[in-house]
C-alpha cells in the first residue's frame, strides 16, 4: 500500500572503505552495472594506519533508488560505512578546480577581475595565460568556469566533490 | 626460516582442511601444478576430476545446496578460470556458497599478457560476492579463511581466490582460522524486535493473509524450514513458495498453495493478488513472481524479512522491512505471536480459505492425458509416485519446460532436496549439479530431470560420472525442441519456430552406453513405469530417454508484463489474451 514519490533528487554519499586493490573498481562497477548515475566521485586515503579510504559520491535518483544504492554499497565486503550526507543533515562540500585561461588585453584584465570576485588564486602566469585555483561548491565552480569561457578558457581540471558533515560527529 | 613454515600449496590445503572441506571439484593446468602436487601427496581431501570447469562449478553448487556446506572448485589460470564465469554468476544469482580457487601466472608476470593469463578478479568482480588476488604467501591462509566466511555468511554467494603460481611455491606461515576475524563484513542475524512486533500486529489483524516464502529459508538451514512450518501452522495462513523455496514448507500440507509466479498455481497467484497482508520471507520479489509491477498485489500491506538490506524495497516497496536471518526472525515472531496471543479474525480467515478453495477447484495443473503419446506431466507424476516413499531422493533440473513441470508436479516435503538454476536459468546446470549431489550423498537416488537440449550443454560430465561410478539418473523429457523457446514462439511469435527444433539429436541410449551408463527409452505411456522402475533399480548411472509430446505447453502461465489475474490456464486461453507491447520486450 506504500506509494512512492518518483521525483529524483541529488544526494551526496560518503563511503569509508578498506584501501585495497580493486575497491574503487567495485564501487564504479556497481554504479555502471546497475545503471546508477555518478555525477562526481572522489577518493583518497584518509587513514594510513588503518588503511582506510574515503569515497565521496554525488548521485541522483528517486528515494527508492538512493536507498538501493546505499544498500548495495553496504553489501560490498570492503565497505566499512556508508553515510548519506544529504539526508543526515547539514554538511559542507567543496571542490577544487584549476582553470587555464589564455588571453591578452582587455580579456586578460577582465579574467583577473572575475577571479578576484570568486576568490580564485593565480597559481601560474605567463605573458599570455593564467592558471587559476578556485575552491568552492560545485555551483560556484560552474559559474566561474562559465564566466571564463568568453575570456579565453583553455583547460579545466576539477577534483570532484569532497564533503563532510557539520558539527562534532564523525562519519 | 622457522621450522613450521610451509609452501603456499601446503598452506592452502591445510586451510581447506581446517574449513572442513572433504571434496574439491577441479581440473588441473600449468598454473596450479604445485597445488595438484600437494593434493597428490595427501588423502584428507578428495579431488573429483570434472571434464569442463563449468561442470566443476555446478557440481560444487549441487554439493552446497544439498549439504548446506560451502562447495569448493579448483581450476587453472586463463581458460580454466574463465570457464567458471557462468557457474559463478549462477551461484551469485541463487545465493549458493562456493569458493572458487583459480591459478594465476606468477606475480611478476601479471599484467604482461603472459601465457594463460586472464584478469579473473577483474572479470568476476560483478559475478562474485567478493574476490581476492593473493600476492603474499603470508596472507594466503587468512584470505582463504576469509573467503569461506564471506561465502557462507549473510546472504551466501560465490567467492573467488586467485592464486599466482609463485605464491603457491613460496614458503610462509600458516594462520589458523581461530586468529581470523573479519573487519567489516558482519551481517545482521537478529531482526529488530520492534519491527517484529509491528509485523505480528499487522498479521494478527489480517483478513486475507499470505506467506510468500523463498530460497532464503533454504539458505538459512533446515531449522528455518522447521520454524516456518511451525509458524504457518500456528497462524493457519496460506503459504506459497518460489521455485527456489520448494521444500521449505511441506508440499503435502493443506496450508500449502503450491508454487507462485509465472508458472505458479492459479490459487497461489490469485491469493497473492487479492491478499490484504503479504509476508515475504527470504524471497526477493523477482520479476518471475511479480509480473507487471504496477498491478502486483495492489491492495496489500507488505512485510519483508530478508538478511540482505538491498533486497528490501528493491522491486516492490514494502511497509515493514525486517533485516535479519529468517531462522532468527521466525523464532522471535513465533514467540511474540504466542506472547500476544494473536488471534486473527477466524471468520474472515475462513472466508479467505473459501475463496482459495474455489480457486483450487480449477485444478490448474490438470492436463489432457493420452494413451498414445507420453505427456511430460504424466512422466513426472509417475516419477514422483514411484519415488515419493523414499526419503533420499534429490532432484536437479536443467532449464526449460521440463524444469517448470518438475517444479509443479514433483512435490517436496523437505528442504535441500531440490536443486535448480532459478535466477540465471543456466541450461546445462542439472547434470553436473546432480553429480555434485551424488558425491555428497553416495547412496541417495539423485535424478536430473532434463531437457534434451539442456543436457547436451554439459554432457561431457557423463565421463566424470563414469569415472567415479556415480549412479546419477538422467531423466530426459525429450520433446526434440527447446520447448520453452518453442512455447514462447507459439504464443507470442505466430508459431514461427526459429531455430528451436533440435535437429540431429544423438541416440541417448547409445550415448549412455558410450559413457558406460545404462540407456533406457520409453515411447508410449504404458512403458513409463517400467522404465522408471528399471532406472531406480539400476545401481549405475542411467540415461532414460522419455519421448514426450513434442508440442505440449507449460501452463498455467502469466505472460511477461501481465498481472497475476491475467493468467493463461491452458490451450483454450491462448487466443484471447494478446500480450501487450511492453510485455514483448521482457524476457
Ligand atoms: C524458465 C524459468 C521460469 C521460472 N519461473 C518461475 C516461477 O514461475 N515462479 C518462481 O517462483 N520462480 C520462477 N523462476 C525462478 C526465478 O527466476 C527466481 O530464481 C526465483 O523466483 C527467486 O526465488 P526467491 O525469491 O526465493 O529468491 P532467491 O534467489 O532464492 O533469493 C533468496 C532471498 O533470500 C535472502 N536470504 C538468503 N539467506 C537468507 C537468510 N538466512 N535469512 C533471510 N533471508 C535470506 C536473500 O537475500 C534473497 O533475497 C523461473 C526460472 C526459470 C529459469
Ligand atoms: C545457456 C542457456 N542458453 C540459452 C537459454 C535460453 N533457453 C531457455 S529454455 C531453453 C530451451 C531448453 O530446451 P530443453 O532443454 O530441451 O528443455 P524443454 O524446454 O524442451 O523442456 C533455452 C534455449 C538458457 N536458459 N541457457
Ligand atoms: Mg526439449
Amino acid at each position: 500500500m506504500t506509494t512512492q514519490t518518483e521525483t529524483e533528487k541529488q544526494t551526496t554519499i560518503a563511503v569509508l572503505v578498506d584501501n585495497e586493490p580493486g575497491v574503487l573498481a567495485r564501487v564504479i562497477g556497481l554504479f555502471s552495472g546497475r545503471g546508477y548515475n555518478i555525477e562526481s566521485l572522489t577518493v583518497a586515503e584518509v587513514d594510513t594506519q588503518e588503511g582506510l579510504s574515503r569515497i565521496t559520491i554525488v548521485t541522483s535518483g528517486t528515494p527508492m533508488v538512493i536507498e538501493q544504492i546505499k544498500a548495495q554499497l553496504e553489501r560490498l565486503v570492503p565497505v566499512h560505512k556508508v553515510c548519506d550526507l544529504t539526508m543526515d543533515g547539514a554538511y559542507v562540500d567543496r571542490e577544487l578546480a584549476l582553470v587555464k585561461v589564455k588571453s591578452t588585453g582587455e580579456a586578460r584584465v577582465e579574467s583577473l577581475r572575475v577571479a578576484e570576485i570568486f576568490r580564485a588564486r593565480v597559481v601560474d602566469s605567463t605573458s599570455e595565460s593564467f592558471v587559476f585555483e578556485i575552491v568552492g561548491d560545485t555551483g560556484k565552480l560552474d559559474a566561474f568556469i562559465n564566466l571564463m569561457e568568453p575570456l579565453g578558457l583553455m583547460d579545466v581540471s576539477r577534483t570532484g566533490v569532497a564533503a563532510i558533515a557539520r558539527g562534532a560527529r564523525p562519519l | 626460516m622457522a621450522d613450521d613454515q610451509m609452501n603456499g600449496s601446503q598452506i592452502l590445503l591445510k586451510a581447506l582442511e581446517e574449513q572442513g572441506v572433504d571434496v574439491i571439484f577441479g581440473y588441473p593446468g600449468g598454473a596450479v601444478l604445485p597445488i595438484y602436487d600437494e593434493i597428490f601427496k595427501q588423502d584428507a581431501i578428495r579431488h573429483i576430476l570434472v571434464r569442463h570447469e563449468q561442470g566443476a562449478m555446478h557440481a560444487a553448487e549441487g554439493y552446497a545446496r544439498s549439504t548446506g556446506k560451502v562447495g569448493v572448485v579448483l581450476v587453472t589460470s586463463g581458460p580454466g578460470a574463465t570457464n567458471t564465469v557462468t557457474g559463478l554468476t549462477d551461484a551469485l544469482m541463487d545465493s549458493i556458497p562456493v569458493v572458487c580457487l583459480t591459478g594465476q601466472v606468477p606475480t611478476h608476470l601479471i599484467g604482461n599478457d603472459a601465457f594463460q593469463e586472464a584478469d579473473i578478479t577483474g572479470i568476476t568482480r560483478p559475478c562474485t560476492k567478493h574476490n581476492y588476488l593473493v600476492k603474499d604467501v603470508n596472507a594466503l591462509a587468512r584470505t582463504v579463511h576469509e573467503a569461506f566466511y564471506v561465502a557462507r555468511s549473510g546472504r551466501p554467494g560465490p567467492v573467488l581466490v586467485d592464486l599466482p603460481k609463485d605464491v603457491m611455491t613460496a614458503m610462509g606461515d600458516y594462520t589458523p582460522v581461530s586468529r581470523v576475524t573479519h573487519r567489516t563484513y558482519k551481517p545482521r542475524m537478529k531482526g529488530d524486535i520492534n519491527l517484529i512486533r509491528r509485523a505480528v500486529d499487522i498479521m494478527a489483524a489480517a483478513k486475507r493473509p499470505i506467506l510468500y516464502c523463498g530460497g532464503g529459508i533454504i539458505n538459512s538451514g533446515p531449522a528455518a524450514s522447521q520454524l516456518l512450518t511451525e509458524f504457518v501452522r500456528l497462524t493457519g495462513f496460506p503459504c506459497t513458495l518460489t521455485v527456489m523455496g520448494l521444500g521449505a514448507f511441506p508440499a503435502s500440507d493443506p496450508l500449502y498453495l503450491g508454487m507462485l509466479g509465472m508458472h505458479g498455481t492459479y490459487e497461489a497467484n490469485l491469493a497473492m493478488h487479492g491478499c490484504d497482508v503479504m509476508v515475504a520471507i527470504g524471497a526477493r520479489f523477482d520479476d518471475r513472481i511479480t509480473g507487471r509491477l504496477a498491478d502486483f498485489s495492489p491492495n496489500s500491506t507488505k512485510i519483508h524479512i530478508d538478511i540482505d538490506p538491498s533486497s528490501i524495497n528493491k522491486n516492490v516497496p514494502v511497509d515493514v522491512g525486517i533485516v535479519g536471518d529468517v531462522g532468527h526472525v521466525l523464532e522471535d515472531m513465533i514467540k511474540v505471536w504466542k506472547a500476544e496471543q494473536a488471534s486473527p479474525d477466524q471468520k474472515a480467515l475462513a472466508e479467505w480459505w473459501k475463496s482459495i478453495d474455489r480457486w483450487r477447484a480449477r485444478d490448474c495443473l490438470r492436463y489432457e492425458n493420452s494413451t498414445k503419446v507420453i505427456k511430460p506431466q504424466y512422466a513426472l507424476q509417475r516419477l514422483y509416485e514411484l519415488t515419493k516413499d523414499r526419503d533420499d531422493v534429490y532432484i536437479t533440473t536443467e532449464v526449460g519446460q521440463h524444469q517448470m513441470w518438475a517444479a509443479q508436479h514433483y512435490r517436496f516435503d523437505k528442504p535441500n532436496h531440490w536443486m535448480t538454476s532459478g535466477g540465471l536459468g543456466t541450461m546445462g546446470y542439472g547434470l553436473p549439479a546432480a553429480m555434485g549431489v551424488q558425491v555428497a550423498h553416495p547412496k541417495a537416488l539423485v535424478i536430473d530431470i532434463a531437457g534434451e537440449a539442456s543436457v547436451i550443454m554439459n554432457i561431457q560430465e557423463m565421463s566424470t560420472i563414469a569415472q567415479y561410478r556415480l549412479p546419477v539418473k538422467v531423466f530426459i523429457l525429450n520433446n526434440e525442441y527447446m520447448g520453452m523457446v518453442r512455447q514462447w514462439q507459439e504464443l507470442l511469435y505466430g508459431g514461427r519456430y526459429a531455430e528451436s527444433y533440435m535437429d540431429s539429436l544423438p541416440d541417448f541410449v547409445k550415448l549412455a552406453e558410450a559413457f558406460q551408463a545404462v540407456g533406457l527409452r520409453a515411447t508410449k505411456p504404458d512403458e513409463v513405469d517400467d522404465v522408471i522402475r528399471e532406472m531406480i533399480e539400476t545401481d549405475r548411472a542411467v540415461i532414460a530417454d522419455i519421448r514426450v509430446d513434442k508440442l505440449e505447453n507449460c501452463f498455467p502461465m502469466i505472460p511477461s508484463g501481465a498481472a497475476h489475474n491475467e493468467m493463461l490456464l491452458g490451450p483454450g486461453d491462448e487466443a484471447e489474451t494478446p500480450v501487450a507491447e511492453e510485455g514483448m520486450v521482457l524476457v
